[in-house]
């Protein structure tokens, strides 16, 4: 190569991020998803009366406007259904959680004693569970044993076992397996082995679980009265059926302040434990 | 005495570590265990207890056939294998108390570990371990206050606590500064000679394996190259275990440091002035 | 006296959380108290739960043989509008917590809209979607658009506020580089906080669509369409072989839902 190019050598002027293929497949993908978007909207809107729509401002001032001020007089007789929403929220996360160990246990990989049969149906409990709502376990709890606080703390427990299973299942399968061997080569029984190896490892995230699931539950156990589960929201309902907006409004304040200190309270919890 | 035989394993995904390696190991005998990474030497200490599954070969420890056991019989003969690992492996969140009596595990009954409720004869050896390895004002506190060294000494007496009749130790300075790492090999020495303990050491620094043990095995790709006395270990024996280098720089462990057991410690070289 | 064994033979484990052992008692104590209270406000009336137990094995033998025939149209009805919902208030949703995440993001902008953004996000967390909802019905009349409206609302104050926590996470640094180009607002936004925080854009978003469904099967229960006010009309008639379809059905949806995004998630990542 003893010959110099006499022209400096010529960069491209157009530069793209992604090769034209990909560009267009992101396109038609966007596209796809307009029309998707647009196709459910028709759907879903073919019976709505827009000119109710409309007139929600109009609603929404009124509305409003009958809840301001709120009925302060009203707050004594929340007493005593706040203190059962407590009582549903936190038996029912108790229930939950006594529940999700065991299940939890079954459904991890290095815990289970089967992988085969009793995973998959440790698996399948903690999905069932997750898959349907609180409110919905306490619709169909309060047409088994009837409207209650009973039905209440059932939702709320069979609710949390999904949840609290799932992540204390991830948790024990994360948990540093060095350990458990050690225990393992002491000659310890299996039963031994999980209680020295492995709970003391997961014991903070049982924990810190526990509490955010009570949060949650708080929560939840506020609207469960919806459907007859107890707790306050069953004076929501009542207020709500007989149109007494500002009985609505303080049963929101109520509601607010609830979750205010509950959040606080699980946060300080989980500080301290962890 | 432990007699390993023709022991042979490959794993399921067809690496093969170990290819018929036999040797006895008398009692009151350190012997180190040395190869370059992936000869093999970890799979054989845990072919020893079984926390490997050998895949041919036998393992005799006294009058007991290893290989052979299963369920209670092999709890039996692991809480006769003490067993000392890399990074400790200790259950941090418990305190250095339980971790000793987790040696005890496969003596008491599920009932008594859970409550933590140990006979008192274990927890009076328990504090003398403690005491042995200079750890007796520590009892209390959690494993994961202790600095590496420490660790490793609560891993000593863990394995201690079981009453031993071998020693399987696992790269015991891996995590471990040089002097620390002396400390904890010549505190091994020390506990094998005083029980007359036989002891198997995993360790891949030459120089200190050389210092404290009695008699070396070389392994290389899961083969049975060098056995002998640590002084054997010449140029030819370190290129057939590790390969070629420049095997007379290694001598570099020569300045004479405190009390080495085995050796007499040289003169120091002259040192130039700078 | 020094005999061999000076050892103790007893050891506790020390206490770890709570050192005063009067506070420990009173914990436990107050713990038991609050039990034996919350549990006595249980009234518990035995022949009632024994009705309630062979109702249960009545809706249990619906579970096992479900009826997806006899009230298919309505449960086809109920489940377009879960489902168009979802899709709608999933995008509109995203569409509308970009601006609003950005706006809550302390590093971006001035301080009033930063505190503008918090309080719609604070707003839209604080109320739980079936309050949202319940106010939506009153204003928009019932139906799917009510559902939709609330499903919105709900996705902004979940996907904004970790939208704008992750902006506050981003790497300074590379903001900063871009800057120092002489870049202006938008470019910065498009250059240095895009890239960061659009996989988890991504992630969260699928996320949200997942709960969306979750969520679609609970409104319809104070009247905001979807699956939910079928299977309250189904249990009110007592048809648990019908509810018993419906849980299943949405058993199933839920399960793909979360499958095929957890799928993406990772392919994305």
């Amino acid at each position: 190569m003893t010959t110099r190019s006499t022209a400096p050598p010529r960069y491209p002027q157009v530069w793209t991020f992604r090769p034209p293929r990909t560009r267009l497949a992101l396109w038609v993908g966007w596209l796809l998803l307009a029309v998707l978007f647009l196709i459910c909207w028709r759907l879903m809107n073919a019976n709505t009366l827009w000119w109710f729509v409309a007139d929600a401002p109009s609603q929404a001032i009124d509305i409003g406007q009958r809840m301001l001020p709120p009925r302060l007089a009203y707050l004594p007789e929340l007493l005593v259904p706040l203190w059962d929403t407590l009582n549903m929220a936190t038996l029912g996360t108790l229930g939950g959680v006594l529940l999700a160990v065991p299940v939890a246990f079954l459904a991890a990989r290095n815990t289970t004693p089967s992988m085969r049969l009793v995973r998959p149906a440790a698996l399948l409990v903690i999905v069932a569970s997750r898959s349907i709502n609180s409110l919905i376990w306490a619709l169909l709890l309060v047409a088994i044993i009837g409207p209650g606080l009973l039905a209440g703390i059932l939702a709320i427990a069979l609710r949390s076992v999904g949840f609290v299973g799932k992540l204390l299942y991830e948790a024990i399968e994360e948990s540093d397996p060095r350990p458990v061997e050690a225990i393992a080569a002491t000659g310890a029984a299996r039963a031994q082995v999980v209680h020295y190896g492995i709970v003391p490892q997961v014991l903070p995230a049982f924990w810190g679980i526990s509490a955010f699931r009570w949060d949650i539950n708080i929560r939840e156990s506020t609207i469960l009265g919806l459907v007859g589960a107890g707790g306050i929201g069953m004076k929501l309902q009542a207020s709500i059926d007989t149109l007494a907006w500002s009985q609505v409004a303080t049963l929101l304040l109520v509601i607010l302040a609830t979750v205010v200190v509950s959040e606080w309270l699980a946060a300080r919890i989980r500080r301290a434990l962890i | 005495m432990l007699e390993i035989t023709q022991l042979c394993k490959t794993y399921a995904t067809g690496d093969t570590a170990l290819r018929e390696v036999t040797f006895r190991v008398p009692r009151g005998q350190m012997v180190g265990l040395i190869g370059p990474s992936g000869a093999g030497k970890s799979t054989l200490i845990r072919c020893i207890n079984r926390l490997v599954e050998p895949s041919a070969g036998r393992v005799r420890l006294g009058d007991t056939e290893l290989t052979r056991l299963h369920g209670r019989g092999l709890r039996q003969a692991r809480r006769r294998i003490g067993m000392i690992f890399q990074e400790y492996a200790l259950v941090e969140r418990l305190t250095v108390m339980e971790n000793v009596l987790s040696g005890r595990l496969g003596y008491v009954s599920f009932w008594r570990s859970f409550t933590r409720r140990f006979p008192g004869r274990d927890i009076e050896n328990a504090y003398r371990l403690l005491d042995r390895v200079g750890l007796l004002d520590h009892a209390d506190k959690r494993a994961d206050a202790l600095s590496g060294g420490q660790r490793q000494r609560v891993g000593i007496a863990r394995a201690l606590a079981q009453e031993p009749e071998l020693l399987l130790v696992d790269e015991p300075t891996a995590s471990l500064d040089p002097r620390t790492s002396r400390q904890i090999m010549r505190l091994l020495r020390e506990v094998c000679a005083e029980r007359d303990l036989p002891a198997i050491v995993n360790i891949h620094d030459v120089p200190l394996a050389r210092r404290f043990v009695d008699r070396l095995v070389g392994l290389r790709a899961g083969r049975q190259v060098f056995d002998n006395a640590p002084d054997a270990l010449d140029e030819a024996a370190l290129t057939a275990i590790y390969g070629t280098e420049e095997w007379h720089t290694l001598h570099a462990d020569a300045d004479g440091v405190e009390d080495a057991p085995a050796r007499p410690a040289r003169a120091r070289p002259v040192e130039v002035a700078s | 006296m020094s005999a061999p064994t000076a050892y103790p033979s007893r050891w506790r484990r020390p206490p770890t959380l709570i050192r005063d052992p009067r506070w420990r008692w009173a914990l436990r104590v107050g713990a038991l108290g609050y039990l034996v209270l919350a549990l006595g406000a249980l009234e518990l009336d035995a022949a009632r739960i024994a009705e309630g137990l062979e109702r249960g094995a009545h809706f249990l033998r619906g579970f096992l043989q479900p009826d997806f025939t006899s009230r298919w149209r309505d449960i086809q009805q109920g489940l377009i509008e879960s489902l168009t919902m979802t899709l709608t208030a999933t995008v509109a949703g995203i569409l509308l917590s970009v601006p609003i995440g950005i706006g809550a993001a302390r590093n971006l902008v001035a301080r009033p809209i930063y505190l503008a953004c918090r309080a719609i996000v604070a707003l839209s967390r604080a109320l739980q979607e079936i309050i949202i909802a319940i106010f939506l019905v009153a204003m928009f009349g019932f139906g799917p658009f009510a559902g939709f409206m609330t499903l919105t609302f709900a996705s902004i104050g979940f996907l904004a506020k970790l939208l704008a926590d992750a902006i506050e996470e981003i790497d300074a640094s590379q903001s900063e580089a871009i800057r120092a180009t002489g870049a202006s607002w938008w470019q910065l936004i498009h250059y240095a906080v895009q890239p960061q925080v659009m996989p988890r854009l991504i992630g969260l978003s699928l996320y949200r669509l997942d709960i969306n469904f979750r969520e679609s099967a609970v409104i319809g229960i104070v009247g905001a369409g979807g699956i939910g006010a079928t299977l309250n009309t189904a249990i009110e008639r007592y048809e648990y072989d019908s509810a018993g379809a419906i849980l299943l059905i949405i058993i199933v949806i839920v399960l793909l839902v979360e499958y095929s995004s957890s799928h993406v998630r990772k392919y994305l990542q």
